[in-house]
């Protein structure tokens, strides 16, 4: 029997006015990967900032245990030096500074002050070689894609001699293919002695890559699995994390599906800089009324970007190719045209696309459809208040008053303010880009319940998701996307993971 | 009650910047020895500030929308000298001039909106490229030299008094002006609060209404009584309160201020909702350009000469004004009622230090340390709620 690298007892962190955490336990081996699982606001993250001394000691109860010895880490640094290394959901790294510079940042190699380049750089291959990245050190971090700067946040952790690496939501924002590198790496690095602790709501991967799983609710331990040793399931994990039975993790619906509401021929958009770049390639597609359509593809598919150009030409330039509403051709030039068309378009990031965090939620919602609460120029502010707070009933959102700034409220929360703000604006076909992403399982279910609800309501729905048990659960019919072009159609019935992994892997020469 | 609180917690720092602008002022009152107070002084402390609050108010739209304007100084003093040229000059007259000057100005906010708008240059670097040029343009159109005097017509703009009628001691109608405000207010608060409660709405219990109202009435009268112990109320007190009133209206109850407060708050979001982000742009500079040459305008009738000077350092009043009002350097937040108090706050302190005989370089230094502080408490503020 290993040893406990770290033992969390009983910490307790109290907030003004509420409980984050009561009486948590954590108990994490000698080299294994620990899952940590719960909703959002279970108080995973808390729990880890009061680990990594972002919370210093003695502003939370309770006793932490590392290596067998009584830790009181006052801040990050400290807990750093004793070799706890969290990586955060939102990556810490300097984009215009290169790969060398970002690992050894705040640990330069030097010498009374100076740093010594040669042997940065030298440390620097070491280090991207141990976690299979094989890129110039001095390549500037901007020309990275995602999956490989988490890589080099990994890199950067073991150049401070990791023994326990915590990972918050690695993938949340990898493809699949980034993903399953990133997770061999963390089996890989086990191998090597380095116990992890890996918070993740992709149930899959923990199934695939942990030893044990501790589940947390309400700031409270449910309770500790050994993943072999008690023969865990995906169901077994969603019953402890939102303790209830999620029998079904798509909400039933019986389709009734319509004529042809939305039709895009011959569509093709160049990169906005690379002119002589193609993004999106002769795209058919077409979407029926109370339909769900998904569109299934890798990240740098051109899912987005085939989203973003068909609602007002927010990407690309010279875009060609025709957009059928019931039958007639219609020109989208902006996006106001695109929302007056009855087309509405919920981003992937909804930070930085989809709200504005520093305004309430009344406002929010009312954004891209306040001609509906205004006589002439003057907005209605009583009407406005009486549409959110209806909104407010009916899709759930859970707020003290929609006077609340979004900046406040939690991802699934937000997801349904960005929903309200679209349906608000009365489409006849919605836009999905990654509508569950980074919010917790119990909150899926209820954005699922809106959308095949605006489905019955005859909209037209179109799913994009890197989720394929998502797109699986939820969509009347599939389009696979490869290299900006549709590389199959598949219906429900026929569809399944392995057939659209296999569309949407096909390359151009295939 | 939570209410009460609630609504106190969330608007903290306007009511900080009212209570702030009301200590300030007492202070002074008393340093002063009384002489802050006097009917005179105040009808000096209004038309003193004209022009900086003319600006404060364009001005809190641009950096509503996260961008800055450094050029208003030079704009003023530019549209300044060319008015002086078709009126003096020229003799043309003063209300074709007016009319005239204001498009000028709209003109350079379109050159300016233009490039930052369409061409996406960052408003520091057009906007302090235009404070050079325009300042060049003024010497140049002026030739160094000052021009004066304007007609008189144009004169009272910024110097004139609303005309007393039936005479006495004190003036009458200004009397009545405070009046039928303070009772059109009240009608006014008294409609939106029948509207909240058919909409169902929490109101402010009726005895804490009643004391608000009463508040009001007893402010806007007290002022009105003052001044007209003096001359009456300035024509320029009118301009500015129109424009304030307007404003407000405009960014709090319009479609247009809702989609400039959304562009500033997250430009992104805004354009793919729908708001056409480079045309508010555009038109917030166009506005600003028109203020700052209404701004010009009122600062050459006070002088009664259009110099190559004026104007110099009004863009940093005007913008110290907004921060102190509450105005966010990232964009989409601030308010005019707010830009227009951090007007006052810096008015007053210039008033009140020349008063009690503190030189200039005091002056200064004190007015850029009650800038820090305003904002370092606006910071504190929010760190601490969120």
């Amino acid at each position: 029997m290993a040893d406990a690298i770290l033992e969390m007892r009983g910490i307790t962190k109290s907030f003004p006015g509420v409980k984050a955490l009561e009486n948590v336990n954590l108990t994490v081996m000698e080299g294994e990967v620990h899952a940590l699982c719960g909703e959002n606001g279970a108080g995973k993250s808390t729990l880890m900032k009061v680990l990594s001394g972002v919370y210093p000691h003695g502003t939370y109860e309770g006793e932490i245990r590392y290596q067998g010895r009584p830790c009181e880490f006052k801040d990050i640094k400290q807990s750093e030096n004793m070799g706890i290394v969290i990586i955060h959901q939102e990556l810490a790294l300097i984009p215009y500074l290169s790969i060398a510079e970002n690992i050894f940042l705040g640990n330069e190699v030097a010498r009374k002050g100076v740093i010594d380049w040669n042997e940065t750089v030298v440390k620097t291959r070491e280090l991207l070689q141990t976690v299979g990245l094989e890129e110039n050190p001095h390549t500037l971090i901007t020309h990275l894609g995602v999956g490989k700067q988490q890589l080099v946040e990994i890199a950067k952790a073991l150049s401070k001699q990791v023994k326990l690496l915590i990972l918050d939501e690695p993938t949340a924002a990898l493809n699949e293919e980034d993903s399953e590198n990133l997770l061999r790496l963390i089996l890989k690095l086990r191998g090597q002695g380095i116990s992890s602790i890996l918070i993740s709501h992709k149930l899959n991967e923990i199934a695939k890559v942990a030893d044990s799983i501790t589940i947390l609710r309400d700031g409270r331990t449910i309770e500790t699995l050994g993943m072999r040793r008690d023969e865990v399931t995906e169901d077994r994990i969603i019953k402890g994390m939102v303790g209830r039975d999620l029998t079904q993790r798509y909400p039933e619906r019986k389709p009734e599906i319509g004529e042809v509401i939305f039709e895009v021929r011959n569509w093709t958009v160049y990169h906005p800089q690379h002119l002589e770049r193609k993004v999106i390639d002769n795209v058919h597609l077409e979407i029926r009324r109370g339909e769900i359509v998904g569109i299934a593809g890798l990240m740098g598919a051109g899912r987005t970007e085939l989203a973003m150009s068909l609602f007002g030409r927010s990407y690309g330039r010279k875009i060609s190719g025709e957009i059928r509403k019931n039958g007639k051709p219609v020109v989208f030039r902006n996006v106001p045209e695109a929302i007056d068309n009855g087309l509405a378009y919920v981003t992937e990031d909804r930070k930085q696309y989809g709200l504005i965090l520093i305004d309430d939620i009344k406002r929010n919602i009312s954004l891209a459809n306040l001609k509906r609460i205004s006589r002439g120029a003057v907005v209605n502010e009583n009407e406005e208040i009486v549409a959110a707070e209806s909104f407010r009933g009916r899709m759930n959102i859970k707020t003290p008053s929609v006077l609340q700034k979004t900046g406040n409220l939690s991802g699934g929360n937000q997801q349904k303010v960005v929903l309200s703000k679209w349906i608000f604006s009365e489409p006849d076909i919605l836009i999905l880009d990654e509508p569950t992403r980074g919010i917790d399982v119990g909150a899926k279910y209820e954005i699922y319940t809106i959308i095949n609800r605006l489905a019955s309501e005859g909209k037209g729905v179109l799913l994009i998701s890197s989720e394929l048990p998502e797109i699986l659960g939820m969509c009347d019919r599939v389009y696979a996307m490869s290299e900006g072009r549709i590389t199959g159609e598949v219906r429900r019935e026929d569809a399944s993971q392995e057939t659209l992994m296999k569309l949407m892997t096909k390359g151009k020469g295939d | 009650m939570d209410a009460v609180k609630n609504l106190f917690r969330n608007n903290v720092r306007q009511y900080g910047m009212i209570i702030a602008l009301v200590a300030i002022t007492l202070l002074f009152q008393i340093l002063s020895g009384g002489i802050l107070l006097k009917p005179l002084n105040i009808t000096n402390l209004i038309q003193q500030n004209s022009y900086i609050l003319v600006l404060a108010i364009g001005m809190v739209l641009v950096i509503i929308t996260g961008h800055i304007d450094l050029s208003v100084g030079s704009v003023a003093a530019f549209v300044g000298s060319v008015s002086a040229i078709m009126m003096v000059n020229h003799g043309m007259p003063f209300f074709v001039a007016l009319i005239l000057s204001l498009l000028l100005g709209a003109l350079v906010g379109a050159w300016q909106g233009f490039w930052i708008a369409y061409v996406r240059i960052p408003s520091f670097i057009v906007t302090l490229a235009g404070m050079l040029l325009f300042r060049g343009l003024t010497m140049i159109v002026l030739e160094g030299k000052s021009i004066a005097p304007f007609p008189k017509a144009f004169q009272k703009m910024s110097t004139g008094f609303l005309p007393d009628v039936g005479g006495g001691s004190v003036h009458t109608l200004s009397i009545a002006v405070g009046i039928v405000l303070s009772l059109l207010i009240l009608a006014q608060e008294w409609r939106t609060r029948r509207t909240q409660l058919k909409y169902g709405f929490d109101v402010a219990p009726l005895p804490l209404f009643a004391a608000k109202l009463a508040a009001y009435a007893a402010v806007i009268n007290a002022f009105t009584y003052v001044l007209a112990e003096y001359r009456g109320i300035p024509y320029i007190l009118i301009i500015l309160f129109a424009l304030i009133v307007a404003y407000s209206f405009v960014m709090r109850k319009t479609v247009m201020g809702r989609r400039t407060y959304a562009l500033g708050g997250n430009e992104k979001a805004a354009a793919l909702s729908g708001v056409k982000t480079k045309k508010v742009t555009f038109w917030v500079f166009v506005n600003m350009g028109a203020l700052a040459a209404l701004s010009g305008l009122i600062y050459a009738a006070r002088l009664n000469a259009a110099t190559p000077k004026a104007g110099v350092n009004f863009e940093l009043d005007a913008i110290a004004a907004c921060f102190i009002g509450g105005a966010s350097a990232s964009g989409g937040i601030g308010t005019v009622v707010g830009a227009i108090i951090g007007g006052l706050v810096m008015g007053v302190m210039n008033n009140g230090m020349s008063l009690i005989g503190l030189g200039i370089d005091w002056q200064q230094g004190i007015k850029g340390l009650v800038l820090l502080l305003a904002v370092g408490f606006d910071i504190y503020n929010k760190n601490k709620t969120a």
